[in-house]
């Protein structure tokens, strides 16, 4: 496989045709004890922007994630598997996601050398060739920034 | 001045014919592109360089890289100050560039201040604008003075670098913004020309050529619209200055502002270019050492033009540099490189056949230069990008500094590919054929 097609893997190129989450829902449930936040992230460099919405539980785990964005094919399936990965997980499991996959974007391409951690991470593994491009690295981490920002936002992490 | 792997005028293998449609041939441009050593490396895997984004910063001929070393190793020490030997020969050289830019833009030499790029020089321009409007210059720069009512007018088209100094201008006088729109072949769209430069209006700020459409500013109709209200021209001469002939005094705009780095020339240099009258009247900007006459602990009087805009200390290797690079263009003659480079433009233009591909920009190669902006329906830019750089081919990818352009036409980026004097039809081709497999290398439909 070239460096090319280690960069954009089968899985990157059908979530950015077929994206999950796409489309901003209202949370009418954030009556109900629920925490929503809002953020909208930009990459100044490219262009590429995204606004995404999260819905928390009372007890502190992501009810839901909607996003509207556009960009390059790289950010917008990021945003996308990010969204499958987060949804129903506990603030802790978010957070350690968020690291694991910003310690994958610094691994130049090698990976995490470590089996549980890409267990978790699932087709956010994928990304590891992107890993190798300073450029687009950014591209990879922004729907991550826009979680973690919506997430802040909301004040779920402040209470939990 | 080192002549290492230079051009050197009168060489029978560089003439460039007078007139007609003649451009470099085959040997020239070979011998051309042995002057630029970073064009010999090769890139992803071993895979020869197609250097495609020129416009963003040429690469740099031997010629210009010597030339400052050889000012580092011989010459180097402080201009215009001390009395030896070699402040006498740093001086020299720094003023000899200084000519060289002048001659090469048409310009005498007294009209060209260096700066430290096309940024800062119109920068220089609105704050010599603000600084007056302050009152600073007295009534010698009475002409520099903005108030409430009066109006900028830009284009559409604009780099950052010529729409922000002027948006940021208006936020400190109280002038107005007005904007020249564009039509959708990426051209001034001059039907309302004469409802926008009004006698309200006090400066024109255009772009000579455009960064991303390529297309070339009817500079003298706006400089006539400009003249017949009493308005200052501020031309940003970036993209024109290293791809075709240019002459300020013939085009008759009344500031100009290029880039070294653009022309062949070194990074970290650039120059306005100001009518003498004018540059005599304006107050400085920034302001210190090297540019006064006389100071006292009350006041300092300053220096003519062009020390008064040169404050402390300056990047003299980068000026000798780009005078260098001044010399290399002139020697090789625009008027060659001009159809030289229309020629590969008309090459580029030929992506708007490829299914899919839609050029942001006039597809008529009159008044326009080679660079060429364009989108892939259903690929980002930036995936655009990545695929041609994977073939080692280097475009510009995202919205060039020029958001408002790219908002005018619906988009958030584009990718770009741009030529200079060494880039080749082959090249060209070789975009052409690597462009027309992004598609389905994304499986866009």
């Amino acid at each position: 496989m070239s460096t090319l097609e280690q960069m954009y893997q089968q899985v990157i190129l059908d979530h950015a045709k077929h994206p999950v989450g796409r489309g901003l829902v209202d949370v009418p449930s954030a009556d109900h004890g629920h925490l929503t936040g809002e953020s909208h992230q930009v990459n100044p460099t490219c262009g590429d922007e995204v606004t995404l919405r999260v819905d928390v539980t009372p007890e502190g785990a992501v009810a839901g994630v909607s996003w509207e964005g556009q960009g390059c094919s790289i950010s917008q399936a990021s945003v996308s598997v990010m969204t499958s990965l987060v949804e129903g997980a506990p603030l802790a499991e978010v957070a350690r996601l968020d690291g694991l996959f910003h310690d994958l974007m610094s691994s130049r391409g090698k990976g995490l050398d470590d089996d549980d951690a890409e267990d978790a991470l699932g087709d956010a593994t994928a990304f590891t060739g992107v890993s190798q491009y300073p450029a687009r690295i950014k591209c990879a981490l922004l729907g991550w920034a826009a979680l973690k920002d919506s997430l802040a936002r909301s004040g779920a992490l402040a209470t939990n | 001045m080192t002549t290492t792997a230079t051009v050197r005028p009168g060489d029978p293998a560089l003439e460039v014919e007078p007139a007609g449609t003649g451009t470099l041939s085959t040997t020239e441009l070979t011998a051309v592109r042995a002057d630029f050593p970073l064009l010999e490396r090769t890139v992803r895997g071993g895979q020869p360089l197609v250097y495609l984004d020129s416009a963003a910063t040429s690469q740099k001929p031997q010629v210009v890289l010597d030339t400052e070393v050889d000012f580092y190793e011989q010459r180097n020490a402080a201009v215009h100050r001390g009395a030896h030997q070699l402040a006498e020969e740093a001086t020299e050289a720094y003023e000899q560039a200084r000519a060289a830019v002048a001659a090469f833009v048409g310009a005498d030499e007294g009209e060209i201040v260096w700066q430290p790029g096309a940024t800062a020089a119109i920068n220089v321009v609105a704050y010599a604008f603000s600084n007056a409007s302050l009152g600073r210059g007295g009534e010698a720069a009475a002409r520099f003075r903005l108030a409430p009512g009066d109006e900028i007018v830009v284009t559409e088209a604009e780099h950052h670098a010529n729409l922000v100094p002027w948006q940021e201008l208006c936020a400190r006088t109280g002038a107005v913004l007005r904007w020249i729109p564009v039509a959708d072949d990426g051209r001034l769209d001059l039907a309302d020309l004469d409802a926008i430069v009004t006698d309200r209006t006090k400066v024109l700020a255009f772009a000579h050529v455009s960064n991303v459409t390529g297309a070339v500013a009817p500079v003298a109709t706006l400089v006539a619209a400009a003249r017949r209200v009493g308005a200052l021209t501020v031309l940003d001469a970036c993209q024109s200055v290293p791809n075709m002939p240019v002459d300020f005094h013939e085009l008759g705009v009344d500031f100009a502002a290029f880039s070294g780095h653009k022309m062949l020339g070194p990074t970290g240099v650039g120059a306005l270019y100001g009518r003498r009258e004018l540059l005599e009247a304006m107050p400085p900007t920034v302001t210190g050492g090297s540019m006064v006459e006389v100071v006292t602990m009350e006041s300092t009087t300053y220096a003519p033009p062009p020390q008064r805009f040169e404050a402390g200390t300056q990047m003299v290797a980068q000026a000798v540099g780009m005078g260098c690079a001044a010399q290399y263009l002139g020697e090789l003659g625009m008027a060659g490189v001009a159809r030289h480079e229309a020629e590969l433009a008309a090459e580029m233009l030929k992506i708007a056949e490829i299914p899919g591909v839609r050029v942001i920009g006039p597809l008529d190669t009159a008044n326009r230069l080679a660079v060429v902006s364009f989108v892939v329906d259903g690929v980002h830019a930036h995936d655009v990008g990545q695929v041609l750089d994977d073939k080692g081919i280097a475009v510009r990818v995202g919205h060039h500094c020029a958001q408002p352009l790219h908002r005018r036409f619906g988009i958030a980026a584009t990718a770009r590919a741009s030529a200079s004097v060494y880039t080749t039809v082959e090249e060209v081709v070789a975009f052409r054929e690597a462009l027309a497999g992004v598609r389905a290398f994304f499986g866009a439909e």
